[in-house]
């Protein structure tokens, strides 16, 4: 039984990963319009380059598996490339087909993730509920393989830590057709909603040289007809084995990063697929003894984009160096370029549409010269919901109608 | 046990805060908004003000820059409050004990604050769902 | 520009650089004093269209290191300036944020972390450490204990 879903929403307050968020962003405005920003970003710094270096090389995984929940695979793997790289170590085909697997399952669940919150920021409450609702059997997959549902703990130097049962491959291949046509819903209810191209159309935009001058990658770049993804480029894991294409899309605004990150959702399914069909026999791991003293680069596409670590060795069983670059350190200046110039009904959609991976966006807020918030983050909020509810009555647009949650 | 408490355990009112966390637990905490968990039917709502608030869900191991920024949000809430520290670094720092910008952990910060606080620990990198609404739950029951 | 073609125009800086190192066909470190790192880099970034990934900045005991990373997307090769800052009481270099806007971060990043000043660059403010964090305490020095 189909019924269209009008249920309020739920909470008062803004009630997601970006709330209290230690970032800080300060505009300054003029009228409506955003003429500077400022950030900070002490209030998440742990200091974990420095921490690395006491651990043993076996450990950093765990440790930079935490430095963002929503790309836990992505870090721990470009970090063990990255030794790999001075060892000269391949793993086996099977370990390279899991760390695939793995890594694209967060992808989808960080994507859908994504889409809920754009939803939020907007007041579609119901996209948000709706794309959460359908993440969660892609954690339960990841929590059937690895045990958790996020921090899997799933690589080494050299392999993997566990791998992939194969009594379990028919489950997984059968959960991702039920993912993929929810998915195909989802896709369908935004991509097709008059509302949502003249809320998010033309909004937000990086254009491409701002793309290059501020080296953005992942969907922010793509976006913006940046024609870059590592798992092509400099191919890793199993991707260069696999049939799958890179999204681009080239007017740089936040609906084009919407139909990018959408999209390679449908890939990622695709590239499970064919990994868990294609899995070959064999170990999951080579045995890595020693690490020789060296300095090595390794990258991996994160859901948010490219994720970099280089790590120094000097022969010792732990790092001299490890330098950690997530994709959201690149990204998140650029907001200053796509943000400056737009309404300020419509900075956190900008913002979110950059898909910070540390969770900032609640931590906004519109200053005066004498540093007195005139607007707060719970004001920027209601203003973009606002303008939806305005584009909304103004189209005369149906509610949106999604399976019944 | 005090008409307040009383009260307080019939329908609770959460503030979350973020003191410097990988956002795991943050996710997990909204994700109890969501279908699957909907915390709602319990009376369990999140708020977006300390002052109307009955606990604190405070994640994150308490960097230098975020402490004070957590003592001000106790302060403000509303009393009787319970802090729950969510999660391994609210709980004692977890794997980032000892990293050079941590003030933490959490109930340390806390306390210097109200030595007499009530805090409520959910371990767990990051807690399941069920495990924050387990640990919710045990914790009002204890009061 | 495919790996020939880098290779071929990277020789046109060579007398800029101390040595080059091919540790593998896709990864390339170019070794160069702190002085001639702003010409490198803006012939990195300018003249060959490398993207830029990310800076590191390393104690090396005896000197400073500035590890700046870009990639030949179109190859998968990554190719890294490696600058040696070889004045260890007052480390410093010349800014390149001025030509590439996203180096802005981690030149501030390195200065809060081992106190390297970036000559000209254009908003050279605390940007990691809190508020409180004393001046001239460096945390990724080796001399501070972990």
């Amino acid at each position: 039984m189909k019924k269209s879903v009008r249920k309020p929403i739920l909470a008062v307050g803004p009630f997601h990963p970006l709330q209290e968020e230690m970032e800080f962003f300060q505009l300054t405005v003029d009228g409506e319009i955003v003429t500077d920003i400022d950030v900070r970003i002490s209030y998440n710094h742990r200091g974990i380059e420095k921490l690395s270096e006491t651990l043993q090389f076996d450990q950093v995984p765990f440790l930079v598996s935490r430095v963002c929940g929503i790309c836990s695979a992505s870090h721990p793997l470009a970090y063990v490339q990255a030794v790999e790289d001075i060892v000269g170590v391949t793993p086996p085909d099977r370990a390279l087909y899991v760390r695939v697997i793995i890594n694209e399952l967060e992808r989808i669940h960080s994507h859908l993730l994504w889409v809920g919150l754009a939803g939020h920021f907007i007041g579609y409450d119901t996209v948000f509920m709706w794309a959460w609702k359908y993440r969660e059997p892609v954690l339960d997959l990841l929590e059937k393989i690895t045990g958790n549902r996020n921090n899997y703990g799933n690589v080494k130097v050299g392999g993997c830590r566990e791998d992939v049962p194969d009594e379990i491959i028919p489950k997984i291949l059968q959960e991702l057709d039920n993912v993929e046509q929810k998915t195909e819903m989802l896709a369908k209810a935004v991509l097709d909603d008059p509302v949502l191209h003249a809320r998010l159309k033309g909004v937000g935009t990086l254009s491409n040289k701002d793309a290059m001058d501020y080296a953005v990658v992942g969907p922010t770049a793509r976006g913006s007809g940046v024609d870059i993804d590592v798992r092509r480029d400099d191919p890793y894991a199993a991707y260069a084995d696999l049939d799958w294409k890179v999204i681009t899309q080239t007017e740089g605004d936040v609906f084009a990063k919407a139909v990018v990150r959408l999209l390679e959702t449908f890939e990622s399914i695709k590239m499970v697929r064919q990994a868990l069909k294609k899995l070959p026999k064999g170990p999951v791991a080579a045995e890595v003894k020693e690490i020789p003293p060296g300095e090595g680069c390794g990258h991996a596409e994160a859901p948010r984009g490219e994720t970099f670590h280089y790590v120094r060795s000097d022969g010792g069983n732990r790092p001299v160096r490890h330098k950690i670059r997530a994709p959201s350190y690149v990204n998140v200046p650029s907001f200053r370029a796509s943000c400056i110039g737009q309404h300020i009904a419509d900075v956190t959609i900008t913002l979110a549409a950059v898909d910070p991976c540390y969770s900032c966006t609640e931590r906004m807020a519109v200053m005066d010269s004498r540093s007195n918030v005139i607007l707060d983050y719970e004001s920027l909020l209601r203003l973009s919901r606002e303008k939806t509810a305005k584009i909304k009555k103004e189209i005369g647009s149906p509610e949106l109608k999604l399976e019944d949650l | 046990m005090s008409w307040k408490m009383k009260a307080l355990k019939k329908s609770v009112w959460v503030f979350h805060v973020n003191t410097g966390a990988c956002n795991n637990c943050d996710i997990e905490i909204v994700n109890l908004l969501t279908p699957k968990f909907d915390v709602e039917r319990f009376g369990i709502k999140l708020v977006g003000s300390p002052r109307h608030a009955d606990a604190l869900l405070v994640t994150g191991v308490g960097t230098k820059q975020a402490a004070k920024r957590l003592q001000e949000v106790y302060r403000q809430t509303a009393k009787p409050c319970v802090v729950f520290c969510m999660g391994a670094c609210a709980g004692g720092g977890g794997i980032f004990e000892g990293a050079y910008h941590v003030a933490g952990p959490v109930d340390k910060i806390v306390k210097e604050v109200d030595p007499n606080a009530i805090i409520a620990y959910v371990p767990g990198c990051p807690p399941k769902p069920e495990a924050m609404i387990s640990g919710v739950v045990k914790a009002l029951a204890a009061i | 520009m495919n790996q020939e073609e880098l290779d071929n125009r990277l020789a046109e800086i060579s007398d800029k650089l101390i040595d080059t190192q091919r540790i593998s066909d896709r990864r390339v470190f170019l070794l160069c004093e702190s002085e001639n790192s702003f010409a490198v880099n803006k012939f990195l970034f300018q003249d060959l269209a490398l993207r830029f990934i990310i800076a590191t900045g390393i104690d090396s005991d005896s000197c400073f290191e500035v590890l700046y990373h870009y990639s030949n997307d179109e190859t998968g090769c990554i190719v890294t300036v490696k600058a040696f800052i070889r004045d260890r009481e007052n480390p410093s270099m010349e800014s390149i944020t001025p030509i590439l806007p996203a180096a802005e971060w981690i030149e501030r990043e390195m200065r809060d972390i081992l106190g390297i000043d970036f000559i000209n660059h254009p908003n050279l403010r605390r940007l990691i450490l809190s508020d409180d964090w004393p001046e001239g305490v460096y945390p990724l020095r080796k001399e501070v204990k972990k």
